[in-house]
C-alpha cells in the first residue's frame, strides 16, 4: 500500500475557504453532542412515561403503551429516519408544511433527525423502565397501597426510585448508542461527526486521517460518558444493596 | 371491626377461596394457621383490598371493601399491615421508611412525624438504627422495623401476613415479642402464622383453613385441646411435634 500520510491537513485551509478542516471536524462534533444530548432528553422524558404505562393495571393506557414501543422497535432507525424527514412533512397540512419547508435547511434536518433519535429510542429506554419495575419485589407495591398511598403516589415514591436505579446501567448503554445511532443521520444530509469526516475525504484525498479522528471522537464521547454515568451510578447506590457501601 | 361474610375468590377455574365467613371484634387476636395454599395469606390480603374477591362481603370498621365507590387508599390507611418479606423501601433510611407515609398519607409535618417514628423505633428497640438504610439490619430488625412503619400510622387493627416465615430461627421471638406486646395493649390483630406457641399464648380465636375453606373457627382452648375436623387433627400433630 502506497499512502501519502499527512496529518497536516487538518490546518489546511478548508475548501470553503473560512475555517481549518479541523474546524470542519470540531463543527461535526459539536452536531453530534447536540443532536445525542436533545434526542436523549426526548428518549429519557418519554422512555420513562411509556415504561410506566406499559406497567400500570388500566388496559388502555398499557395497550398504547405497547402499541408505541412496538412501532418504533419494529421499524429500521433508517426507514424512521427517512419518513419523518421526507414524508412527514408532506402529510402536515399545506400551510405548516410549506412554513416547514421553507426554514432553515439546517433547522430542518436537525428537527427531524432529534424527533426521530428520540423517539426511536425512547422506545427502548421504555422496554428497560418497564423491565426495571416488573424486576421489582412484587411486594413493593402491595406494602406501599397497603401505607394509604394511592397508586400514583406508590409509583413515585416506592417503585421508581428503585427501578430507575436498576435500570442505570443499562440505560448507560442506550445513552451510547443514541450517540452512534446518530451518525445515521447524516444520510439526510445533517453535518454531524461521520458526514464531516466523509466531506473531508472527498476534498482532501486523506480517508485514514479523517476516518481515525472520526473514531477518536466517538470513542472520546462514550469514554466520557461511560465515566460519568459510573459516577452517578455510584453516587446514587443504595447503602447495604449491590453497588452500595 | 372486621367482618368477613361468605368470601369467595377464584383464578379461572381454581378456587382460591370458598364462602369463608368469620369477623374479628375490637381488642380480639385471631390467628389464622393451615398449610400452605389453604388460602389464609389470600384471605388476609382481601381484607384491606390487595387481593380482589368475586363474591361475598368484607367490612372493615363499616367501610366494605369491595365496595368499587370505596375509597380504598383510605382505608388501607387504617389497617396496618406486616408482611413476609418486610418489604421496607429500600432506597430511605429507616427514619424515612417510618415517615413518608405519615407524610404523604396523613399530612402530617416532617418533624411531626420523625418524632413519632424515632418513637416506635425505640418501643421496638432500634433507636440506635435510626440513621441506617433496611439493607444494612437483619431480617428480624427489618420486620421490627416494619412493624413499627405501621404502627406510626395511628391503625385501628393490624394484619401480619406469615412475619416470622422468612426469618432465621434465631429472629423469630424478637418479632413475636413485639407482636406479643402489641396483642397485651389492646391491638385488634389477625395474624396469619405457623408459630402455634405465639397462637397459644396471645390469641383469643384461631381459623384454621385448608384448601380455601375456613375449617374451624374456635377458641384457642377449644381449638388446641380437641380439633373437630381430621384435617386439623393431621396439622396439629404434624406442627406439634417439634
Amino acid at each position: 500500500m502506497n499512502y501519502q500520510w499527512n496529518w497536516g491537513v487538518f490546518l489546511q485551509p478548508s475548501a470553503s475557504g473560512d475555517d481549518t478542516y479541523l474546524g470542519w471536524m470540531f463543527a461535526g462534533f459539536k452536531m453530534t453532542i447536540g443532536l445525542s444530548l436533545s434526542a436523549w432528553v426526548i428518549a429519557l422524558l418519554l422512555g420513562a412515561l411509556v415504561g410506566v404505562l406499559r406497567t400500570v393495571p388500566n388496559k388502555v393506557l398499557a395497550g398504547f403503551a405497547t402499541a408505541y414501543v412496538e412501532m418504533f422497535r419494529n421499524v429500521p432507525l433508517l426507514v424512521q429516519l427517512f419518513i419523518w424527514y421526507f414524508v412527514l412533512p408532506e402529510l402536515l397540512p399545506a400551510s405548516i408544511g410549506d412554513a416547514y419547508k421553507q426554514s432553515n435547511p439546517v433547522m430542518q434536518q436537525f428537527l427531524a433527525s432529534m424527533i426521530c433519535l428520540g423517539l426511536f429510542t425512547s422506545a427502548r429506554v421504555a422496554e428497560q423502565v418497564r423491565a426495571g419495575i416488573y424486576s421489582l419485589p412484587r411486594g413493593q407495591k402491595n406494602a406501599g397501597l397497603a401505607l394509604g398511598f394511592t397508586l400514583p403516589q406508590t409509583y413515585r415514591f416506592v417503585m421508581l426510585p428503585m427501578a430507575f436505579r436498576l435500570v442505570v446501567p443499562p440505560l448507560t448503554s442506550e445513552f451510547l448508542n443514541i450517540f452512534k445511532n446518530s451518525a445515521v443521520c447524516s444520510t439526510i444530509g445533517l453535518l454531524e461527526l461521520a458526514a464531516q469526516g466523509r466531506q473531508l475525504v472527498d476534498y482532501t484525498a486523506q480517508p485514514f486521517e479523517s476516518f481515525i479522528a472520526v473514531t477518536l471522537s466517538y470513542i472520546i464521547i462514550n469514554v466520557t460518558v461511560m465515566t460519568l454515568m459510573h459516577k452517578f451510578e455510584r453516587r446514587i447506590a443504595v447503602p447495604g444493596y449491590i453497588g452500595g457501601k | 371491626m372486621i367482618k368477613i361474610t361468605n368470601v369467595s375468590k377464584h383464578y379461572g377455574d381454581f378456587k382460591v377461596l370458598t364462602d369463608c365467613t368469620t369477623s374479628v371484634s375490637k381488642g380480639e387476636v385471631i390467628v389464622v394457621c393451615g398449610p400452605s395454599g389453604s388460602g389464609k395469606s389470600t384471605l388476609i390480603k382481601c381484607v384491606n383490598g390487595l387481593e380482589p374477591f368475586q363474591a361475598g362481603e368484607i367490612f372493615v370498621d363499616g367501610t366494605s371493601v369491595g365496595d368499587p365507590k370505596t375509597n380504598l387508599s383510605k382505608l388501607r390507611a387504617k389497617v396496618g399491615m406486616v408482611f413476609q418479606n418486610f418489604e421496607l423501601f429500600p432506597h430511605m433510611s429507616i427514619t424515612q421508611n417510618l415517615a413518608i407515609a405519615q407524610v404523604k398519607v396523613l399530612g402530617r409535618s416532617q418533624e411531626e412525624a420523625m418524632d413519632k417514628g424515632l418513637k416506635l423505633l425505640d418501643r421496638v428497640g432500634l433507636k440506635a438504627q435510626a440513621a441506617k438504610f433496611p439493607g444494612q439490619l437483619s431480617g428480624g430488625q427489618q420486620q421490627r422495623v416494619a412493624i413499627a412503619r405501621a404502627l406510626a400510622m395511628d391503625p385501628i387493627c393490624m394484619l401480619f401476613d406469615e412475619p416470622t416465615s422468612a426469618l432465621d430461627p434465631e429472629m423469630v421471638n424478637e418479632v413475636l415479642d413485639v407482636m406479643t406486646e402489641l396483642a397485651h395493649e389492646g391491638m385488634t390483630m389477625m395474624c396469619v402464622t405457623h408459630e402455634m406457641g405465639f397462637a397459644k399464648r396471645v390469641a383469643d380465636r384461631v381459623i384454621f383453613m385448608d384448601q380455601g375453606h375456613i375449617v374451624e373457627d374456635d377458641s384457642k382452648e377449644e381449638f388446641f385441646a380437641n380439633p373437630r375436623s381430621e384435617r386439623a387433627q393431621q396439622f396439629l400433630a404434624k406442627i406439634l411435634h417439634h
